[in-house]
């Protein structure tokens, strides 16, 4: 479904900010497949889901989604395939527009935006039932405005409006990290929920090795730009926190500088 | 004591009144000026300084069209149009070419000051009196030119609140509100903020075209200082709008309060002139005004939270230990 050959991206080249943050890094995903992505600071987690997402070009390399090569597309247009959550809450939603009015932007995605009226009652009803399924008691608000929902309630309506058109691939970028660890712990309920109901292919980074190694059916770990370890099938329902960290060690041959991963 | 007097008695209350209903077609004119700048500021979230420009660009097209014999009406239609391209090519200044909003907006009404002229000639005005002109709206009858303004704002008030209702205006919408939200929904914002700007131009320009009627000749500087006074509207009209509405104010009563914001703003004109203050003044009352409004939700949120007051809290703190 999505296949990363020999990608590399250096930020403020020349300059002495100059970074290396992906090292000509190669990934291949079958669909279906539902990958969770840990690593330290810096190990360039974002920046490959953000090159997958076409926010800037690649230096070097290609990108393809379902066969499609991708690499001169910008991320409005290959927005078409692929579904995001962010990290801050405020990133996936318009705030001053209804909950109904995002979901129906997400509605839209990939296709032109026509002259003709936004939503229909119908579609309105629709969003209703999908806003029902999350548990928030949020479909007898459907025209609120996004912006006075609180982090978690807009981070569970971005997962929807990621998910309303089936996305080929959905990229989730520490979603839950900014939530308190009882709606991240909702959050990834339902994510999982729409993940397997769907059947969607999905690439996860997370800080916190547990949900790392308990969600999805893949698990790669990256270091300095590139993929150091990429564990699949029976072998990633054994793993242990405390396998993942000798394994980083070994690998890096570093130790693994982050409590909240290690603590929890 | 004696001056006072002698001014206050040189005051008439009918001369007062005789001169509102001109404020009222002034202001409805001004109207649509100021739901342009509505969609740029508050919809785009650019402050978009083009419109002095293209403000007079609508008079100057009109004027020169209808000295050469076009329906004003017709002429209506092309200023309107050159507002949209002057609006697109502010778009493109920013979107193509990486120009900060602010200075593509500047740069554009620079430019137009030439381009204004040229379009009259090298003459800083063109008169298109009442008497040789079959004109839509004229000083000469301020009740038709109310009524036809009436009609011109409604008209194109439904046609806004439509227009952002559709797929593609709500895209608009998102587009100002959230552009990485935007992109990730698929939405091409530079094409979206050039579409905006555009059309927001265009309402600029049809504004400067139905007040060089009514006034009965265009002039090259009418458009002089136009974002103040579209701000100024704005401002009055949400805030005027928000004290009676509260939280029912939506999107169709906020253009509508826009329009009485600006008819508000030519009354208080209408009044500052009829005191005989200095019209000059005006500009600089106008200003102090709008910085006052724009600074207020500011204040307002630097009071809830602000160092003075923890600081003010710490001390009480200490107190009460
Ligand atoms: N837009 C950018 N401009 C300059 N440098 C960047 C940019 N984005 C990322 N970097 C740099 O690239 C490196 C990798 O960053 P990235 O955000 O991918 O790390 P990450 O693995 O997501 O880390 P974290 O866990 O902290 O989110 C870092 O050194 C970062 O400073
Ligand atoms: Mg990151």
């Amino acid at each position: 479904m999505l296949e990363v050959i020999n990608v590399h991206k250096t930020f403020d080249a020349g300059t002495v900010n100059e970074k290396k943050a992906l090292d000509g890094i190669n990934l291949k995903i079958e669909e279906g497949e539902f990958v969770t992505v840990i690593g330290g600071n810096g190990a360039g987690k974002s920046t490959l889901l953000n090159a997958i997402a076409g926010v800037w070009p690649v230096d070097e390399g290609t990108i393809t989604i379902d066969g499609i090569d991708v690499t001169g597309i910008p991320d409005y247009k290959r927005a078409a395939y692929i579904g995001r959550v962010f990290q801050d809450p405020r990133t996936g939603t318009a705030s001053a527009l209804g909950i109904d009015e995002n979901l129906a932007l997400a509605a839209r995605r990939g296709h032109s935006r026509r002259l003709v009226w936004g939503i229909s009652s119908k579609q309105r009803a629709a969003f209703k039932e999908r806003v029902a399924e999350l548990n928030l008691g949020l479909e007898d608000r459907i025209t609120t405005k996004v912006g006075v929902l609180s982090g978690g309630q807009r981070q569970a309506i971005t997962l929807l409006m990621a998910t309303l058109q089936k996305p080929k691939l959905l990229l989730l970028d520490e979603h839950t990290a900014a939530l308190d660890p009882k709606t991240a712990a909702t959050v990834l309920d339902t994510t999982e929920k729409i993940v397997n109901r769907d059947h969607l292919t999905t690439l996860m980074i997370t800080h916190n090795m547990h949900d790392a190694i308990v969600h999805g059916n893949r698990l790669i770990m990256m270091n300095n730009g590139d993929i150091i370890l990429d564990i699949k099938g029976e072998d990633k329902k054994k793993l242990t926190v405390k396998d993942l960290l000798q394994e980083f060690e070994k690998a890096s041959g570093e130790e693994f500088a982050n409590d909240k991963a290690i603590l929890s | 004591m004696g001056a006072i007097g002698e001014y206050l008695s040189s005051l008439s209350f009918v001369g007062l009144l005789s001169r509102l209903p001109a404020g009222v077609a002034q202001g409805l004119v001004w109207a649509l000026m100021a739901l342009g700048v509505y969609i740029t500021f508050r919809i785009l979230d650019i402050a978009d300084l083009s419109v002095d420009g293209t403000f007079s660009t609508g008079g100057a097209v009109t004027a020169v069209l209808i000295v050469a014999g076009v329906p004003p009406i017709v002429a209506v239609l092309v200023a309107f149009v050159c507002g949209i391209l002057a609006g697109m090519i502010t778009g493109l200044l920013h979107t193509r070419l990486g120009i900060p909003a602010i200075l593509a907006g500047i740069l554009t009404q620079y430019a137009l000051y030439s381009i204004n002229l040229a379009i009259m000639g090298f003459k800083a005005n063109t008169a298109i009196s009442a008497d040789k002109f079959n004109l839509i709206v004229s000083g000469r009858d301020v009740n038709v030119a109310i009524i036809v303004s009436v009609c011109f704002v409604a008209v194109i008030i439904a046609l806004l609140y439509w227009f952002f209702g559709t797929e593609r205006g709500m895209s608009i919408r998102s587009t100002g509100c959230n552009p990485q939200m935007s992109k990730a929904q698929g939405i091409n914002i530079n094409l979206n903020k050039v579409v905006g700007l555009a059309l927001s131009n265009g309402l600029v320009a049809l504004s400067g075209c139905l007040f060089a009627q009514y006034s009965g000749y265009a002039d090259v500087n009418s458009g002089r200082g136009a974002i103040v006074i579209g701000l100024a509207a704005v401002i009055i009209g949400e805030v005027l709008g928000d004290a009676i509405l509260g939280k029912r104010m939506n999107f169709l009563f906020r253009m509508i309060f826009i329009a009485i914001g600006a008819i508000i703003y030519y009354m208080i004109y209408t009044i500052v002139l009829w005191l005989k203050m200095d019209p000059n003044m005006m500009k600089l009352f106008t200003a102090v005004i709008v910085a006052i409004c724009l600074a207020v939700p500011y204040l307002k949120n630097a009071r809830k939270s602000s160092f003075h007051r923890a600081g003010k809290n710490s001390a009480g703190g200490k107190k009460n230990a």
